[in-house]
């Protein structure tokens, strides 16, 4: 598997570490019920087909990026910089 | 039978080679296999189950006969192909499966127990009774099971693993590969060619036909020139592409010197990953066999082996050759050898109208449907209508058709696709993306078919690597492949399907009938295809008769799919680099050789190699030398490595309120100059790390991390801040690499610490400050993990060895000296300071007794997650202290003394243990439910493991110096 990352290039997946899906991205705002807590923590959606997680270029250039993928042909159709999409939205 | 005058043998270059203990001769560009037959030996192998008698059947990796075993000085290799394996002076290596020799295998009274030994025997026949399973049957099946023997020793033998790019990966080197490396090569691309063999050309080398009015062999020579001659084409001979991965990513086994006598250095394979966004699959097609009665006698081959054993190694396999085919293609066989002067006795061909003048007795429309011959074949039975006869001959060549190979491009979860013109499975298109199937792997069986195919994909790759090129086509065979499916020969006994795995065509009917209909069933419960050449040979035939037995055409059966890899990988080809101090990076400390010096024995922490103890002389256990530095740090001083801790230098205006939303507790208001330990949770509410964090200046931070932690902690830093924070001002990377850092505890650590500063300094407790350490530039922090007064000393890395040896022999004039893992353990747990051995990932603050360290008003990591119910209160196993006047050990369980031991009584269990010498008492710390309301119960330990029962006193968790005061002094 290759992942192509928006700073480094087409490298191999082993340069990578994978954390989860993109929904980690959605941190509920302070004060937020404790259910919107348990959906962000726990309550993943299992696709077959295109999903979006989170990858960690650890062995490049540190940055978490958001791949977009395809889990019943591997296609991967997209990868973002976790920091670029995100720029803005912080609280 | 060598032939004079044929083959692409050296035969100036003779070489001697052993074989079950004989010396045979060969020439350089022999194979085993090819060696063996022209010495005339027939027999090199028994089968798997039955042990029957075996000679080669092909001439190349699929082969599931002629497997060896080669000694080596260090190693030795099992199940060895004969017929991939080159012969070089000095190789020696021997049959394997049987007992006794080779002629006589005393376990070839399986053959005669076959009636019992069928499919599933096993299952029906070891069921009962139940007690012989362990004492009998197992250890009888285990003699039995397997093929080669391994050593028994660790190989020792050189292995290497590589990684290789390029725009075109062409494999396989016959009419089709090299025409696409070709066209590829001439467009400008970048091109591997692997090969299997260690010549390039395919079937150009075994069939005797033309290319552009020239032989076939001269036409190859001349393409091989010219790609060798291009820069931008790489030839990688003698390797195998294994497996086709995601994203165009390869696997391929190269045999760097598996045809060499042995030398230092020398690599005995090399497990390749080559990346290419474009591959031409170039892999040929495997001849299959017909199945009849005792149809696996040795002398009994393939036609195209036979034909490749002819012309391109120049041998005879047989005096009087037989044929047995039914396609028009392997006549050539028949005609190659006689024009070699070789008597070809008969042509069998089931085809009634097929073409019945050759130079020989030609049998249209008949069948064999016997052989004789105990080592090896001496005559077949013929049937032509009513009529049966017989014809002497010492070699059969047979013929069923041809299946392409198309098992890479199964190995993405493609499925083929049932060809009725060709009678066999092709490539499904696109199934591996990037890989074009050409030549006979894609069904197109002419010479001319192969190279037009493989041209028009390598014309198709340039273009879209946005290069043009124009390659003509040279001239060669066309002749239309025409082909009636011929499985097996109807009759009486054992018809061989897998020759490797004894399954024979009854196996499979028996299979069928017993409810096992489906491919993936049958396989399993005949064993068919699982073998080392994993069905190469059979598995398009048994399936063929488990259709016929159950009544389906082939495509509604269905096809078993083919995984990686293509042929078997050592493990220590894919593993090469892991072995012994290989397997994980190997961290070194700036004192690590000062530490060994002193005769400390090092333990591994993460990747680091730290030192246990520093032995002296009169110790004759690792605790006395602890117990001793125990008493140094707490009585005059001690010298610790600590540089292993994370270090995560931090700056930027926002870099306060970043580790306000990091930590549980806040940093931005800490002032210059000064350290605090910090909590860090996970998002779910419990404890990633702890650590201290210094404010250097008012935007610039140090952060602390654990060892173990490390690189967690990093991670975990960027997620927040990229995620969460992009947009703040803050900067942090890693220098942890970058200083060398000594802990100096103990009651004389201060005044060892000023004497190596330029000027000395009166730190308060959790200060911080910049220092000269001998003329450089450093850091000096009071920070204690010992519960001493205690300071840690930075210098940049290159200065850590001479200022550690520094250190430590100042410290011993002050009867102090250095301490080792061991002491550092018990000092902290006295001191009840927490690890991961405490915060493992399970425990939250309320746990750790640290829940007032999660700030009110400000917002954190795992802030909203820790609140959660469940997460604190009486019902959680909270930390405390264990204090026993035997030996206790961590994993040992809590319970209320006189009751039960078992899951539901439970009361906790043990996580950190020392035996302390400034209490004299057994230490532990350990998390039990409800702990902190318990100080001064009693509970008992039991660890089943170690054999302990003991009863300890519950204790606050800080044993010394609980009021601090001497961290304060």
């Amino acid at each position: 598997m290759r992942l192509t990352c928006p700073l480094c290039g087409d490298r191999d997946r082993r340069e990578f570490y994978y954390y989860g899906a993109e929904d980690y991205l959605r941190r509920p705002a302070e004060g937020a019920p404790l259910a919107d807590w348990d959906n962000y923590l726990h309550l993943r959606d299992n696709p077959a087909g295109v999903t979006k997680d989170l990858w960690y270029h650890e062995a490049g250039c540190s940055q978490w990026l958001v791949v977009t993928r395809n889990t019943v042909t591997h296609e991967i159709t997209g990868v973002e910089l976790v920091a670029e999409r995100t720029v803005g939205q912080a609280k | 039978m060598r032939i004079d005058g044929k083959g692409l043998i050296d035969r100036t270059k003779p070489v001697r080679f052993r074989f079950d203990g004989k010396d045979y001769a060969g020439y350089k560009g022999d194979t085993l296999a090819s060696a063996l037959l022209a010495n005339d030996v027939r027999l090199v192998g028994r089968s798997f189950k039955y042990h029957r008698p075996r000679g080669v059947l092909t001439a190349g990796s699929e082969e599931p006969n002629a497997l060896v075993e080669v000694i080596g000085a260090k190693n030795q290799t099992p199940n060895v192909r004969a017929t991939v394996q080159e012969v070089f002076e000095g190789l020696d290596c021997r049959s394997q499966n049987r007992l006794g020799s080779l002629r006589f295998d005393l376990l070839a009274v399986n053959d005669y127990l076959s009636p019992f030994l069928s499919a599933g025997f096993y299952y029906k026949t070891f069921m009962w009774p139940r007690a012989f399973w362990e004492g009998l049957y197992e250890p009888i099946i285990r003699r039995a099971a397997g093929l080669g023997s391994l050593s028994g020793k660790h190989d020792e033998g050189v292995y290497e693993k590589a990684f290789a790019f390029c725009d075109v990966l062409v494999i396989g080197s016959g009419p089709s590969g090299l025409m696409a490396a070709l066209t590829a090569g001439r467009a400008g691309a970048d091109v591997i060619l692997a090969e299997e063999s260690h010549a390039l050309g395919g079937r150009l080398l075994s069939d005797a036909g033309t290319i552009s009015g020239m032989p076939g062999g001269e036409w190859v020579a001349q393409v091989v020139a010219e790609l060798t001659a291009m820069p931008n084409v790489r030839i990688m001979s003698r390797t195998t592409v294994t497996g086709a991965y995601d994203h165009g990513t390869y696997g391929a086994l190269e045999r760097v010197g598996l045809h060499k006598p042995a030398r230092p250095n020398l690599p005995r394979e090399c497990f390749w990953r080559i990346v290419a966004p474009h591959a031409v699959l170039a892999s040929g097609a495997l001849e299959r066999v017909v199945a009849f009665k005792d149809n696996d006698r040795p002398g009994l081959m393939m036609a195209s082996a036979v034909r490749t054993y002819l012309n391109r190694y120049g041998v005879a396999p047989g005096k009087r050759v037989t044929l047995f085919a039914n396609t028009d293609a392997a006549r050539a066989t028949a005609r190659e050898l006689m024009a070699a002067g070789v008597t070809v006795a008969a042509i069998i061909d089931p085809r009634p109208d097929a073409f019945s003048v050759e130079d020989c007795p030609v049998h249209v429309g008949a069948e064999v449907i016997g052989t004789r011959g105990r080592l090896g074949v001496s005559g077949i039975t013929v049937r032509k209508g009513s009529e049966t006869f017989e014809v002497e001959t010492d070699c059969l060549a047979m013929s069923g058709g041809w299946n392409p190979t198309i098992h890479l491009t199964c190995h993405m979860n493609g499925r083929p696709r049932w060809s009725e013109e060709l009678a066999a499975f092709v490539p499904m298109e696109g199934a591996v993306p990037g890989l074009v199937a050409v030549g006979a792997a894609n069904g197109s069986m002419s010479t001319h078919g192969a190279l037009a195919t493989g041209r028009a994909a390598a014309q198709k790759m340039a273009e879209a690597l946005g290069r043009t090129v124009q390659v003509d086509l040279p001239e060669a065979e066309d002749v239309p492949y025409q082909i009636k499916a011929f499985w097996a020969v109807e009759g009486k006994g054992r018809a061989w399907l897998d020759f490797a795995n004894d399954v024979t065509t009854k196996d499979v009917k028996l299979a069928a009938q017993e409810g096992f209909r489906s491919v993936e069933h049958m396989k399993r419960y005949t064993t068919q295809g699982m073998a080392p050449d994993q069905g190469k040979n059979s598995n398009v035939a048994a399936l063929a008769v488990l259709a016929d037995a159950t009544g389906r055409g082939i495509p509604e059966t269905g096809t078993t799919t083919f995984r990686p890899p293509y042929v078997p990988v050592s493990i220590a080809a894919m593993g090469a680099g892991g072995r012994a101090e290989g397997f994980a990076p190997q961290r070194f400390l700036t004192s690590d050789q000062a530490s060994r010096d002193r005769g400390a024995p090092m333990i591994e922490a993460g990747l680091w190699y730290r030192p246990s103890y520093f032995p002296k002389p009169g110790e004759a256990t690792w605790r006395e030398a602890c117990d001793r530095e125990v008493d140094m740090v707490r009585q005059a001083v001690g010298i610790a490595d600590v540089s292993t801790l994370g270090k995560i230098d931090i700056q930027g205006k926002d870099a306060g309120r970043f580790l306000d939303f990091v930590y549980t507790n806040t940093f931005s208001t800490l002032p210059v100059g000064r350290v605090r330990y910090g909590l860090m949770l996970r998002e779910d509410g419990l404890v990633l790390d702890d650590g201290t964090s210094a404010r250097l200046a008012e935007n610039h931070y140090l952060m602390t991390t654990t060892t173990a932690a490390a690189g967690l902690v990093m991670r975990h830093l960027d997620f927040v801040h990229q995620a969460f924070c992009a947009d703040w001002q803050v900067r942090f990377i890693s220098v942890t690499e970058s200083w060398a850092q000594f802990a100096v505890a103990g009651p004389k650590a201060r005044a060892l610490a000023n004497a190596f500063v330029e000027t000395p300094v009166e730190l308060p407790f959790m200060g911080v400050t910049p220092v000269r350490v001998r003329g450089v530039d450093g850091r000096l922090f009071r920070i204690s993990f010992s519960g001493e007064e205690g300071y840690e000393i930075a210098v940049p890395t290159r200065f850590g060895e001479a200022l550690f040896r520094d250190l430590v022999a100042r410290a011993e004039t002050l009867g102090g000296g250095p301490y080792g893992m061991e002491a550092l353990n018990v000092l902290r747990i006295e001191k009840g300071f927490i690890t991961h051995a405490e915060i493992h990932g399970r425990v939250t603050a309320h746990d750790i007794g640290m829940e007032k360290m999660v700030a009110a008003k400000k917002d954190c990591i795992g802030k909203a997650a820790a609140m959660r119910p469940g997460l604190w209160g009486p019902e959680r196993d909270q930390l405390v202290g264990l204090k026993a006047a035997e030996p206790i050990s961590a994993g040992a369980h809590l319970f209320v003394p006189g009751t039960e031991v078992h899951r539901e009584t439970d009361q906790g269990y043990v996580t950190s243990v020392g035996f302390s010498p400034t209490l004299n008492a057994w230490l532990g710390l350990a998390f039990l439910k409800d702990g902190r309301a318990r100080i001064g119960e009693r509970v008992r330990l039991v660890d089943h493991l170690r054999g302990l029962d003991v009863i300890c006193e519950v204790c606050h968790p800080v044993f010394h110096d609980p009021e601090g005061e001497k961290l304060r002094a």
